[in-house]
């Protein structure tokens, strides 16, 4: 299982979404690889990828970088809370 | 996993911002005034977010301005900057900003450390109401979880 989470500049909300999903995964015994890619990099970084976490904000972007790559596309509001990241990556996994 | 230290100088508190690019600009000011980036760091800042969006609100009242390494970041810093009216930054869930987390990172690996570290001062919910309402910048460090003097 291999998911990525994307932001714009590739550091820094990324990173901080990698780290809280890794914690998320844990807690829900998923096992599952995380890795934080900027938008330029999501395709390739994505290729062999079931998730792609995002923003809102670039939830579009990220759809058009990919083309057609049948990863599925899950938009994160609060990159801070737990219980938010938990309840989609169980929807999306589980 | 460790923060950069966050000197007094990097902590600016109850700032006063007209709108958003005001708001990065003072959290690269006080990046500069702790010696961890050139001042041109803010406009990249800024950049980012009229490439991407506000994205970088990523929590609700919570903006985490950054870029990418560069000649411009002399070395790894982070900087607070509470806002003393909260300024939106155009993100359809999260606005309006009342506090502003400057980073700065020189190189990727070194990065990775400082934002697990921040992820973990963010854990506890009550960490932006809290930092959002400290008084000083000894406040601000004890809610991101810093030793005293760093």
């Amino acid at each position: 299982m291999r998911i990525v989470a994307v932001c714009g500049a590739g550091i820094g909300t990324s990173a901080i979404l990698k780290v809280n999903a890794e914690r998320v995964l844990e807690r829900l015994g998923i096992d599952a690889e995380v890795s934080a890619s900027d938008l330029d990099g999501v395709a390739r970084a994505a290729s062999d990828a079931q998730v792609i976490l995002t923003s809102t904000e670039l939830a579009p972007a990220v759809r058009r970088a990919i083309g057609r790559n049948y990863a599925e596309i899950v938009e994160v509001r609060n990159f801070l809370d737990l219980d938010e990241l938990a309840v989609l990556l169980e929807r999306s996994l589980g | 996993m460790t923060l950069p230290p966050l000197p007094d100088e990097a902590v600016a508190l109850g700032a006063h911002a007209a709108d958003w690019r005001a708001a990065v600009r003072e959290a690269g000011r006080a990046l500069t005034r702790a010696g961890a980036v050139r001042i041109e760091y803010a406009e990249r800042m800024i950049s980012v977010i009229d490439e991407f969006g506000a994205y970088v609100v990523i929590a609700p009242g919570l903006a985490l301005a950054h870029a990418r390494p560069g000649p411009d970041v002399l070395h790894e810093g982070l900087s607070v900057v509470t806002l003393a009216e909260p300024v939106a930054f155009g993100h359809p869930h999260n606005d309006p900003v009342r506090v502003v987390v400057g980073l700065a990172v020189a190189n990727a690996e070194e990065h990775v450390a400082s934002v697990a570290a921040l992820a973990n001062a963010f854990n506890d919910p009550e960490a932006i109401e809290r930092l959002a309402a400290a008084g000083n910048a000894a406040e601000v460090r004890t809610i991101l979880g810093l030793a005293a003097g760093r």
